[in-house]
């Protein structure tokens, strides 16, 4: 088995994310969408670092795991604080900005 | 490096059969899970698929010589990002519904359209791109995978980690900010509960309780008052509304006979029987 067929995964994956992403309205899902995504990145960073026999692929994905623990918590708290004030988590009614 | 540490390199470099078998248990199971995020019409259903690919992932973390990240993965994503997620779940959206009007003309198929071209995109490179034989992680992981990553963190990136503990703190923070809610309005607590029934000039007693002092003592049955007649608020609202109280005539006193001349309790009737 090659280590192509990690990388064919990781592009599934992170395919599907992004299609969630684009699709779904309810804003919990979307966000799950972009941690698949962020998933995918690390699974190729560490694919990539076994590949060139150099650890600094894995710390990437270290940092990527760290930064996307710090997105989830202010994302949440954004999604929670809007829907308190419009008792709704889909996207499509955040629109007050619209003209 | 010395020419055992290549040989051994070389004899790890390549994919062990047990790999692969891991590899076509999980992938399937990965992707399955990962199309729920698309295809469930539960948030917690995609939250659970999702679950199920970042613990595969941890699998394939450890099965590719990163242990190290296998258990971060564990610890941070499934123990702490998915778990806040289900969490938030369970505060405002496990009965938000996507909505089905579309406000893009198309966005569906756009999405979809979109969403493939990507696939195959990003598919056809990884396919078509020639890469360099495998190193394998043998001599990086000479003494053991969280010590060679320790020593990249805090030997070359130790500013990188320095910034990204300032970026743990700030988020902390603002996440409190960001959930903190003003009080508007005053607080209402027993005092104020209290002056507010008086001054709404209910009951300030609690209601008489049903069916005691009447011949059955069912939670259906009016009490009888100190003259013989219903109790109408003695039977609980509920069944009230719903018509499920027992008719109020039946169980009247029969030794009063002006009590069944007034069958229900109005205000001033007291005093003139």
């Amino acid at each position: 088995m090659s280590l192509t067929n990690y990388l064919v995964l990781a592009s599934i994956l992170f395919t599907i994310g992004a299609t969630t992403v684009l699709l779904r309205r309810n804003a919990i899902i979307v966000f799950m969408g972009i941690e698949l995504m962020l998933n995918a990145t690390n699974l190729v960073l560490v694919t990539f670092s076994r590949m060139h026999g150099n650890l600094t692929g894995q710390v990437m994905a270290f940092f990527v795991m760290v930064v996307a623990a710090a997105e989830v918590v202010i994302g949440l708290a954004i999604i929670v604080s809007i829907f308190r004030t419009r008792r709704s988590a889909s996207v499509d009614d955040v629109n007050l900005l619209k003209s | 490096m010395s020419a055992a540490l290549l040989a051994a390199a070389a004899q790890t470099a390549t994919t062990s059969g047990a790999e692969a078998v891991l590899f076509w248990c999980l992938a399937p199971v990965m992707v399955i899970a990962a199309l729920g995020l698309i295809f469930a019409r539960k948030a917690v259903h995609a939250a659970m698929g999702v679950i199920v690919v970042m613990i595969s992932l941890a699998f394939l973390y450890v099965a590719q010589d990163a242990p190290f990240l296998g258990v971060v993965q564990v610890v941070v994503y499934t123990g702490a990002v998915m778990m806040l997620f289900v969490f938030v779940l369970m505060l405002i959206g496990v009965d938000a519904s996507d909505s089905l009007v579309e406000t893009i003309k198309a966005q569906r198929w756009i999405g979809w359209l979109a969403g493939l071209g990507l696939g195959v995109v990003l598919v056809g490179v990884v396919t078509r791109a020639t890469y360099p034989p495998m190193t394998g992680l043998a001599t990086a992981n000479a003494d053991s995978n969280p010590v060679g990553v320790a020593k990249v963190i805090f030997g070359d990136y130790v500013f990188t980690f320095e910034v990204v503990g300032a970026l743990l703190v700030t988020a902390a923070l603002g996440a409190l900010v960001l959930t903190h809610r003003q009080r508007l309005t005053p607080r209402i607590g027993q005092k104020e509960r209290a002056d507010a029934r008086v001054a709404a000039g209910g009951s300030l007693t609690p209601l008489p309780a049903p069916g005691v002092y009447a011949r059955h003592n069912a939670l259906d049955v009016p009490a009888l008052d100190h003259l013989g007649r219903p109790l109408e608020e003695s039977v609980s609202r509920v069944l009230r509304i719903r018509g499920q109280e027992l008719g109020v005539e039946q169980f009247q006193s029969p030794a009063l006979p002006s009590a069944t001349q007034t069958p229900t309790l109005e205000p001033g009737t007291e005093d003139q029987a």
